[in-house]
């Protein structure tokens, strides 16, 4: 793998999430979970240093970490956009959603911008298909989401001045 | 004493529309008042009408207000609280004959509703194991624990409680394999890793009365010989965590788990595992691997978790659902529970019912009512008049259903026979306008994603199949790919390791058999009946229709259209990006999908 070191402090952070789980071998999820909420991504060199704490081979952590959706390697941006794509929303127009964010941001779901201001990724199921097509942004939740108000939930997020073209 | 109580629903899609403020407001508006010591104001779970949320109920008159927004706290306070009037215009309308309702139990949605498993949500404090109490929580508990073990599974048999996962397995048929396991240690397990985009059932009750889950399991654990139970819910359900973690404090500081409960040689308790996002984590082994902290890849039964299961462990695994009927079987009797519902099917499923339906939301009902009651009595119609066209159930593993079917009753042998499954409760109702190709290469996409990987006819075979599909939605079908779409899906349904691969091709296959039309028009004449397929359509403006009122034009998001004020307007096709907004905006129909 890469030859990047890792900060001090990060290489402090992973060890102790690992020994609040005693450094256990079956804990490795919920040691991956507190990682990612602590770092915000969990980068290959972040793995290794999991891996070597645990004592088990880097694969395994890597099995994991890209097995499960909630797991990611690369940061999200500042502001990350979900895009609901369960059944309901789905059937409800989600697709276009998501391919105007798409067309708007110029990213692919999965990617941020270079700016990092943004990141677009799908989700399944909010929990609020009364609302459907829904969208997240944060925390913040957006619901019956029409196409045309992609442009308008962008700019809520951009500071610059977004000129209106209309 | 509060001479009134104002309950507002504090489920995740009455939360997502501002429900927090509501309740702030409330409480601002009645200390105002000087009313704080009359007044309560509680946060409950959901009450399942999400499509009128948010919602506020009051009691004791059981005023049921829809679509609040928390600028009306004070009118509410003010009129109904002080002067005891109701605000009309908050109440729900009926939409037959435009009548205002007060009382739920009076509106179309809640008649043919049974609530068992959601007995609680909407209607106490989660946060409060008081109120659990008070509506005879844990009761059960005490009850079971003056029996003996056999007793009390003997009972749960007799319920014929099946599981609501999806699998419908005896509940206490189940409980007896684990109980005649002997062991030093074995383990209960809640399955609460709802997978199946577009449902929320399994939220739903942990967030609404998430000590009725505590509850069961604590009677399985007596029951089988288990000291500890297991929670493994979903990361992405932070509400539901929360209000579990308060409820199983609670419990513990009450004494109802842990050592000695209730004062008998009896110790159990229960620790939360955190899921990751992977949909097969919803197959008990699979699930079992996941919470060691490994890949959640499913492996062969048997052996069977009821015999080698979390840690090597005699483990039984039961859903959300299947538990929060529980307490209710012992409570009132398996004779009561087993006289609601079906021969072969016993009591109530939720459902959450979704997409072109008027009343969106989350329902109970009996066993054996019909696709027909659910879909227009309970949830009121298809959206704005169009025509009913297919009901999904099952989720990603069940199959559409036509409106050949809607007088099968809902129970999982009859949906079996049909071609789809009970699943876990995801209910998906479409319209005239949803390909039905599409859905299917939908619901492809998702399995390629949740594919695990591990055997080959899922992992190899569900990418042919959906290649297939984007080929035919692109219009690049040829009449052979119908065939070759049958023959794979059941070589995949035959061959697959796990329940996801064995039921991947559902959706296909039965999209296949019940709009086999639909298939055909994308083939041989490149056409998509529903007007969904992109790559088979093309937006025009009909020059005659066309009154040049600029609708269009300001609307479209890429500048495709031009045209000056009062004169046709034109669709450029190489910047249209078939968003359908023109379509969707003019009021003259003169925007032609061809």
């Amino acid at each position: 793998m890469s030859k990047i070191k890792l900060a001090n402090h990060t290489i402090q952070i992973v060890k102790d999430v690992c020994a609040e789980f005693e450094n256990k071998e079956g804990e490795l999820i919920n040691i991956l979970h507190q990682v990612q909420h602590k770092l915000g991504y969990l980068p290959a060199e972040v793995q290794e240093a999991i891996a070597k704490e645990l004592k088990i081979p880097v694969v395994k952590v890597y099995g994991v970490v890209t097995f499960y959706s909630f797991f990611t390697m690369v940061p999200h941006g500042e502001n990350p956009i979900s895009i609901c794509m369960g059944t309901a929303c789905y059937v409800r127009g989600a697709e276009q959603i998501l391919d105007e964010f798409k067309r708007e941001l110029k990213v692919q779901v999965g990617e941020s911008t270079s700016d990092g201001k943004f990141s677009i990724n799908c989700l399944r199921c909010v929990g609020a298909c009364g609302l459907a097509p829904v969208v997240t942004v944060g925390e913040k939740v957006y619901g019956r989401v029409a196409p045309n108000q992609v442009k308008e939930i962008i700019a809520e997020y951009s500071n610059k001045n977004v000129t209106d073209d209309v | 004493m509060y001479k009134m109580h104002l309950l507002v629903c504090g489920g995740t899609g009455c939360r997502a529309t501002q429900s927090k403020q509501i309740e702030e407001n409330l409480r601002a508006e009645l200390k105002a008042k000087g009313l704080e010591n009359d007044a309560q104001v509680i946060i409950t779970g959901c009450f399942g009408f999400c499509e009128k949320g948010p919602i506020v109920k009051i009691l004791p008159d059981n005023t049921f207000y829809v679509g609040v927004e928390s600028e009306d706290a004070a009118e509410i306070v003010e009129e109904h609280v002080l002067k005891g009037r109701r605000v009309e215009r908050l109440l729900y309308t009926d939409p037959e004959n435009k009548e205002h309702i007060s009382d739920s139990k009076h509106m179309g949605f809640y008649q043919k509703q049974i609530r068992i498993a959601l007995r609680n949500c909407g209607f106490i404090d989660p946060e409060n194991i008081d109120e659990y109490i008070a509506r005879d929580g844990y009761f059960a508990l005490g009850k079971v624990l003056e029996m003996s073990q056999t007793e009390a599974i003997e009972i749960m048999k007799k319920s014929g409680l099946r599981g609501r996962g999806g699998g419908g397995f005896p509940t206490g048929l189940k409980w007896e394999i684990a109980y005649n396991n002997k062991a030093d240690q074995k383990y209960v397990v809640c399955n609460a890793d709802e997978g199946d985009p577009g449902a929320f059932m399994d939220r739903s009750i942990l967030e609404g009365d998430p000590h009725s889950i505590i509850e069961a399991m604590t009677i399985c654990g007596y029951c089988i010989g288990a000291s500890k139970g297991l929670v493994y819910i979903r990361a992405e359900y932070p509400l539901a965590i929360t209000r579990l973690q308060i409820a199983l404090k609670q419990a513990r500081e009450y004494g109802l788990i842990g050592k000695n409960i209730l004062g008998r040689n009896f110790d159990f308790d229960i620790e939360l595992r955190y899921g990751a996002g992977a949909f097969v984590c919803g197959e008990e082994t699979a699930l079992i691997h996941s919470m060691e902290g490994l890949r959640g890849e499913p492996t062969v039964k048997p052996p069977y978790p009821a015999e080698s299961g979390y840690l090597g462990k005699p483990t039984n695994v039961n859903n959300v659902e299947t538990f929060a009927n529980v307490p209710v079987i012992f409570l009132k009797g398996h004779e009561w529970f087993s006289s609601i519902g079906t021969a072969k099917s016993k009591g109530t499923k939720v459902f959450a019912i979704t997409g072109k339906i008027n009343n969106v939301g989350l329902i109970e009902v009996p066993m054996g009512i019909t696709l027909r009651e659910v879909i227009y009595e309970v949830g009121g119609g298809i959206k704005d008049g169009k025509m009913f066209k297919a009901v999904q159930t099952g989720g990603p593993s069940g199959g559409c259903l036509t409106e050949k079917h809607l007088d099968t009753p809902i129970d999982y042998d009859s949906l079996l026979a049909v071609g789809s499954m009970m699943g876990s409760g995801g209910m998906i109702v479409m319209d005239e306008d949803d390909c039905m190709v599409s859905i299917a290469r939908f619901y492809l996409e998702f399995i390629l994603e949740e594919s695990c990987g591990k055997c080959t006819p899922c992992r190899i075979g569900n990418k042919r199949l959906h290649e297939i599909l984007k080929k035919i939605t692109e219009g690049k079908g040829e009449p052979a790919d119908i065939e070759r779409l049958k023959a794979l899906g059941n070589v995949i349904k035959d061959t697959s390791l796990c329940g996801l691969g064995q039921t991947a091709p559902n959706p296909v296959l039965s999209t296949i058999s019940n709009f086999e039309d639909e298939y055909l028009a994308h083939v041989n004449e490149k056409r998509c009946p529903a007007g969904q397929c992109k790559a088979l359509l093309k937006y025009e403006v009909d020059e005659n229709l066309c009154t040049g009122c600029t609708l269009c034009f300001r609307n479209c998001p890429v500048g495709a259209i031009t045209g000056e004020r009062r004169q046709p307007h034109h669709v450029n096709q190489s910047l249209c990006i078939k968003c359908g907004v023109c379509l969707e905006k003019c009021k003259f129909n003169a925007i032609l999908l061809t």
